[in-house]
């Protein structure tokens, strides 16, 4: 008789072969708030519409983005003779023609479209293969495996491409035990900043016998220029769901939250219908795919707050409380969530258990650097010629992925500043260009790779402009709990204003230093300990322009010529 | 308080509390139920307070804590339709403030407001998450990328049924 996962993989494969058939076309349009943002769901309307009302031989699905962003909207066709060809940019209007000559006729837009797959070439002229472009050459997608492939709101496609392998190997022929060694040997680190070894979080918790222990999985990302954990959700959400599983099994925990942010509703949604098919099918809830192990498992919004994204303050949230962090000990493991033993991953972290329960933790050891084991999922904004999200091993440099990957400068003649990891961490000047992606050199550098986000100035920034965009946020976003952060962050906010309206007072430097030495030493969480990074970073690289603005010799930035900027007003009170 | 004011009043309670008693998922906790009558109903009146303290067994004043924690939250009616620009660095970079200054002037206000004619709310949003695309806005949670000071004030016009 067939086990419950047998039974499923058959469903699954059968679905797949639908789509994949030798008797009719599959037409891929890519989504997520990216694609969303740039028309994609106008464009998939218009192909569905055209194939309905044309009696087109194609199946019309709406996948995961790839992550090729400056592509969007982006539209593939698979044909039957199983050759793939890939069109960037698509307007509405286009999806006519398109359908006519490439899936009627078999006749690709070869001058329309921007990569081809499958087959031998022959049929696709002088198009150079997907795996060709540097923007897919360089990357290695765990991850983001399925980006681009399946669509993620259906959970047979998951299973048809290996998902949930990892699941039932682990519930059928490994121990909790098995699964926390696996982890702690594959070198795996969290993914949302602070780097620590997953596997030994998790031995944290296994021990516990208490009755009820929480696994809780943290999509906040309030980070600006990060996109990357939202992306996962949206884009394959059960690459998630199952790592979580995988999580609440190895830990001998009863019940996991996806803590999302309101307002994100792709990903919000993705993550609720995820949730809802896995219980469908026995993938949660009562005796997992017939095992002893039982699971439960919802999604948690929070309002709007960045700081829900620490730890603690993320347990107040799902409490329903306000979003400030707690005092440390008692450790999450210890007294967490509703004070029960509690275990916290990132999205990214979680999304790459599977595979390494599937393919064995040497494998995911042996890519990356030694000291940081896996692959690092970037994404690139700002002044960068190819915007996106891409998945590179661990160890890139940070000038191959802005010039081999993204294209180099956009627009203007050269990078002059990045922002990495999100706006608790620094800016990096061109000297830094040549470290290597991985926690420890970036750390070293004065950023982090922590969030993903590499935003990319051009030599027309102005680094004290944008470091009060920075600063501000930071303030917007203090929770108010830690008076050292709720004024550090007002004090430095006012200071970088008076430098942007070149208003600035000799004593400034030494104040806002002297601030900065305040919020590290008297907050409770990185916010307020981080908060002076973007400035300390700054001051490094970009020093003598900070000279200059303190002396009144920098035009000022802004819309208006006096060096103000439009910024929200409100505080937490 | 007018007779016509109670009943609006009461009305509206038993909005709020069929909102509160229809949630769906397992945890439900004050802010879950603040956030599912700002859905709902767009803001937080007075009744969402005081009906919340009701079905979640807490005090007004720990519902206020929470309320008035999230920048989300909102105590008064919103416009027709809710506008966000996103402020964050990479859409700062790419002209965010340009976008800003126009949508201002489309909608006739100075900061995060309503439109006079109350058609329009305008929102600074941190991050809307599609950075690759900015310099980003949305409408009603609902991203559009690539905006120019000309896209962003015929969007900002057209939702006031305005002509650019």
């Amino acid at each position: 008789m067939p086990t419950p996962f047998e039974e499923l993989k058959t469903r699954a494969l059968k679905r797949w072969g639908e789509f994949t058939s030798d008797e009719k076309a599959w037409i891929r349009i890519g989504g997520g708030t990216s694609g969303q943002a740039s028309g994609a769901d106008l464009v998939f309307d218009s192909f569905k519409s055209t194939v309905d009302s044309s009696g087109a031989n194609a199946n019309v699905s709406m996948v995961g983005a790839m992550g090729l962003m400056y592509m969007e909207p982006q539209v593939d066709i698979l044909m039957p003779d199983g050759v793939r060809v890939f069109y960037g940019n698509v307007e509405p209007s286009e999806a006519q023609e398109i359908v006519t000559q490439h899936v009627n006729e078999g006749k690709p837009l070869l001058d329309r479209a921007f990569a081809y797959s499958g087959g031998d070439g022959t049929t696709t002229g002088s198009l150079p293969s997907l795996d060709s472009l540097p923007t897919i050459s360089f990357q290695e997608r765990i991850a983001t495996r399925n980006f681009g492939e399946t669509d993620p709101h259906d959970l047979l496609q998951y299973i048809a491409r290996g998902g949930y392998e990892a699941l039932n190997r682990a519930l059928t022929e490994m121990t909790p035990e098995e699964i926390v060694d696996e982890v702690k040997a594959s070198g795996l680190r969290g993914r949302g900043g602070a780097a620590f070894p997953a596997g030994v979080k998790w031995g944290f918790l296994a021990p516990s016998t208490a009755p009820i222990k929480y696994v809780l999985c943290n999509c906040e990302e309030g980070d600006p220029g990060a996109f990357n954990d939202k992306g996962i959700i949206e884009n394959d959400p059960h690459t998630l769901i199952e790592g979580l599983i995988i999580n609440g099994y190895a830990t001998r925990s009863t019940h996991g939250y996806v803590f999302i942010r309101t307002g994100h509703n792709l990903p919000i949604e993705a993550a609720r219908k995820a949730i809802q098919d896995a219980y469908d099918v026995g993938l949660l809830g009562k005796n997992i795919l017939g095992s002893d192990f039982s699971f439960e498992m919802e999604v948690s919004l929070t309002g709007d707050s960045y700081v829900a994204g620490e730890e603690t303050a993320l347990m107040e949230a799902i409490e329903g409380k306000r979003a400030t962090p707690r005092f440390k000990p008692p450790f999450p493991a210890a007294a967490g969530l509703w004070q029960k033993p509690t275990n916290i991953n990132n999205v990214k972290t979680l999304a790459y258990v599977p595979e390494i329960v599937r393919n064995g933790s040497g494998w995911f050891k042996d890519i990356g650097t030694e000291t940081t084991s896996g692959t690092a999922i970037v994404c690139l904004s700002g002044h960068i010629t190819y915007p996106g999200m891409y998945e590179i091993p661990m160890g890139m440099t940070i000038r191959d992925v802005l010039e081999k990957i993204g294209g180099g400068v956009s627009e203007g003649e050269r990078i002059k500043v990045l922002q990495a990891g999100g706006p608790l961490n620094g800016l990096l000047g061109e000297d830094a260009f040549d470290t290597m992606i991985d926690f420890d050199a970036m750390s070293e550098a004065g950023a982090s790779i922590g969030s993903g986000g590499i935003i990319v100035g051009n030599e027309t920034t102005n680094v004290v402009d944008l470091l009060r965009n920075l600063i501000a946020f930071n303030q917007f976003e203090s929770c108010g709990k830690c008076f050292p952060c709720r004024l550090g962050n007002t004090h430095m906010l006012e200071i970088l204003d008076r430098m942007c309206q070149n208003k600035a007072k000799s004593s400034d430097l030494a104040l806002i230093e002297r601030v900065g030495v305040s919020m590290k030493a008297g907050s409770l969480c990185g916010h307020g300990q981080l908060g002076f990074n973007p400035i300390a970073s700054a001051l490094k690289y970009f020093g003598d322009e900070i000279e200059a603005c303190l002396a009144g010799d920098l035009p000022t930035p802004g819309v208006f010529g006096d060096g103000t900027m439009i910024l929200p007003t409100r505080t937490r009170p | 308080m007018t007779t016509a004011d109670t009943k609006q009043s009461s009305a509206l309670r038993v909005e709020i509390q069929q909102i509160l008693s229809a949630q769906q998922q397992p945890t439900i906790t004050i802010l879950s139920s603040l956030l599912a009558v700002q859905d709902s109903i767009h803001y937080l009146p007075e009744e969402a307070i005081k009906e919340t303290a009701r079905f979640t067994g807490e005090t007004t004043n720990e519902v206020w804590s929470v309320a008035s924690f999230y920048t989300n939250f909102r105590f008064t009616p919103p416009g027709e339709k809710t506008l966000d620009v996103c402020w964050g660095p990479s859409c700062h970079l790419l002209g965010a403030q340009s976008i800003l200054e126009s949508v201002h002037s489309a909608l006739e206000v100075t900061e995060e407001s309503e439109s006079p004619d109350g058609k329009v709310t305008l929102k600074y949003n941190t991050c809307l998450g599609a950075c690759a695309q900015g310099p980003c806005i949305a409408i009603d949670h609902r991203v559009f990328g690539k905006q120019t000071p000309q896209t962003a004030t015929k969007i900002a016009l057209d939702l006031r049924g305005l002509k650019s």
